[in-house]
């Protein structure tokens, strides 16, 4: 099918927020932000209020009381598929690893808010566009093992692209895999919160994250099934502004509700103590 | 022209088949022996054939997937000894591209499932090509309940090319309809038994496809993406779908290998439609006798069972839940 000509051939970069740089454009109003107040503001923007996508231990430590006790980084990606397109797959991971710090698009482990102990699931948009590969089915799935044997809430952050194509259907089963164990851990009584952040889309909102007993969303966070320029070829039109943000989703009755990264925090503290036992 | 490989490449049998036909016809009508040109022509026929069909590449085995004649989930279904389709989801619609009711099985009664997509356009335009809508999850997770309730197996065959990437079913949530259909097919305490009759695409398959035993036609296909999606996102080239299609590794060989896929069905030369009939009913025998092999499990052992196999998929160690770094 051709491209309509007012759909761009690729989609624009946004501009990355790297640790080295000292100053960070805003990729919607274009203020330029000096890194350490964007920081503090938990990478929120100070002029218009966008939200950046957050590297996965930044959003541990704007989350967590303290101390994160991490499970499951010993479990590392391998090269199913033996997958070569452009760059080879082992080539891809690690130049993901050296640009995100991470060794998969989850970090998972357990952490306490408001006091509460709770299993905290954190992907990372930085690392292969927050793809579900085996070892992200893997993490999860330990992490809700652990939180079940543990009977203690479970809260992920979902940021995630869908299954990762270089581990074929070795990643589409993690969908299954994941869903098999949100199920177990919900089974036996236990409180499952999941934060859609932007984006998140295909095969993981379409398995554990809206799964949740609470589904909270960032502001503004872009969140479907299908990705937007999928849907603008599929019916030749461009799709509203509005659509698929996290603001629809609440509109359209698909989730609980939207946070601001300001509140969040509290927001979760809430939610934990209206489902703690005594 | 046809947009599919298969159709194109079955032209050059048409003519042959019309000669054949035809020499049989005269051959019934005279008293002439011409049963050794009749062999000829026929041993010609098998010999392209096979130069045709013999061995397929995964981008033939995507087209044989999609060949329009291909057997659908109802041509399976209707051979059933009895099925009485349920419709909706009792919030919205009812979606055609997924068809769901009770059905009796040699003499088993079962609840089943499976993607539709149509055979001429009027019908591919009702069924929307076979790409289910939420309404149609939603539809499967009432009627795999329904199932569990009544201790009746679930059997589903499996064949879209995915979910419906459409406004509507994004309005209508199509992520938590499929998230909240695969937690139905991983909880039923019933035996599921799915089978790859077509296309395997992608999580709008995989709701369908959570299953105890999966049967596997020889020439279907099931991956994370479509060889066109995949190689639009990795190549930004649509054209490099067949170099995709050997990429992302969605033959019935490769899966049974990786432990997903647990039967393969081999099909007539040529594909399932050269033989419908026999592949229908030899369909039907594996499913049946994979059922047979499940009902005298407890639901406690099933679910069991049922979680340790999608457990050990990508499982890199099964034990030392201890944590192994402690960060800030």
């Amino acid at each position: 099918m051709p491209r309509p000509e007012w759909l761009p051939a690729r989609r624009t970069k946004e501009s990355r927020v790297s640790d080295e740089a000292l100053w960070s454009k805003c990729p919607k109003c274009g203020e330029v932000l000096y890194r350490r107040d964007l920081a503090a503001n938990l990478f929120v923007c100070t002029r218009c209020g966008y939200h950046f996508r957050m590297k996965a231990y930044d959003r541990i430590a704007s989350i967590a009381d303290g101390e994160f006790t991490e499970l499951g980084a010993e479990v590392l990606p391998g090269d199913p598929l033996e997958w070569s397109d452009r760059k080879s797959y082992p080539a891809k991971l690690k130049s993901d690893r050296e640009r995100s710090g991470l060794s998969e698009s989850v970090v998972t482990g357990f952490a306490t808010l408001g006091g509460h102990r709770v299993a905290l699931g954190v992907m990372d948009f930085h690392f292969r566009g927050g793809t579900m590969g085996q070892v992200t089915g893997e993490r999860i799935t330990l992490l809700l093992e652990a939180a079940r044997r543990d009977h203690v809430p479970c809260i992920i952050f979902s940021a995630s692209g869908g299954a990762r194509m270089e581990e074929g259907m070795l990643a589409l089963m993690q969908l299954a895999k994941t869903t098999a164990a949100v199920s177990r851990f919900m089974a036996d009584g236990n409180f499952y919160v999941v934060v859609l952040t932007d984006p998140t889309s295909g095969g993981v909102s379409a398995s554990f994250a809206f799964q949740a007993d609470v589904i909270v969303a960032e502001s503004k966070a872009m969140i479907g099934f299908a990705g937007r320029r999928v849907i603008e070829q599929t019916i030749r039109q461009r799709l509203p502004d509005q659509f698929q943000t996290a603001e629809f989703l609440l509109e359209k009755g698909a989730i609980d509700m939207v946070v601001d990264r300001s509140d969040l925090k509290d927001t979760l503290v809430r939610l934990l103590e209206y489902a703690a036992h005594e | 022209m046809s947009n599919n490989l298969i159709v194109e490449r079955e032209r050059s049998l048409v003519e042959l088949e019309r000669r054949i036909a035809e020499l049989r016809e005269a051959s019934a009508a005279q008293p002439l022996d011409m049963s050794s040109e009749i062999a000829a022509l026929e041993q010609k026929y098998r010999q392209i054939l096979q130069e045709l069909f013999g061995t397929l590449s995964p981008w033939e085995k995507v087209h044989m997937a999609r060949h329009p004649d291909r057997p659908t989930s109802l041509d399976y279904i209707s051979r059933f000894d009895r099925f009485d389709e349920l419709h909706g989801d009792r919030h919205f619609r009812d979606d055609p591209s997924i068809v769901g009711g009770f059905g009796t099985l040699r003499s088993r009664n079962v609840m089943v499932l499976g993607q539709q997509r149509g055979r001429d356009t009027k019908e591919n335009l009702r069924r929307n090509f076979g790409m289910p809508a939420p309404e149609g999850y939603r539809k499967a997770t009432r009627l795999a309940r329904l199932a569990s309730r009544l201790q009746l197996p679930i059997v589903t065959f499996v064949d879209t090319k995915g979910a419906d990437p459409g406004i509507s079913s994004e309005e209508h949530a199509q992520s938590e309809a499929i998230a909240i259909c695969l937690q139905t097919f991983t909880t039923a305490t019933v035996p599921i038994v799915a089978t790859v009759v077509g296309e395997g695409g992608s999580g709008g398959a995989l709701a369908l496809a959570i299953a105890d035993f999966v049967i596997m036609l020889e020439h279907s296909t099931y991956s994370v993406a479509s060889p066109e999606g995949c190689a639009a996102i990795l190549w930004s080239d649509a054209s490099k779908a067949e170099e995709a299609a050997a990429h992302l590794k969605l033959t019935a060989d490769d899966l049974h290998r990786f432990g997903i896929v647990d039967q393969i069905l081999p099909e007539p030369l040529g594909g399932a439609h050269r033989n419908a009939r026999d592949v229908v009913t030899q369909t039907l025998g594996a499913v049946d006798a994979a059922l047979s092999r499940l009902v005298s499990l407890t639901p406690e052992m099933l679910l069991d069972h049922r979680y340790r196999k999608y457990r050990r998929l990508g499982e890199w160690q099964a034990e030392g839940l201890e944590p192994v770094r402690t960060a800030r």
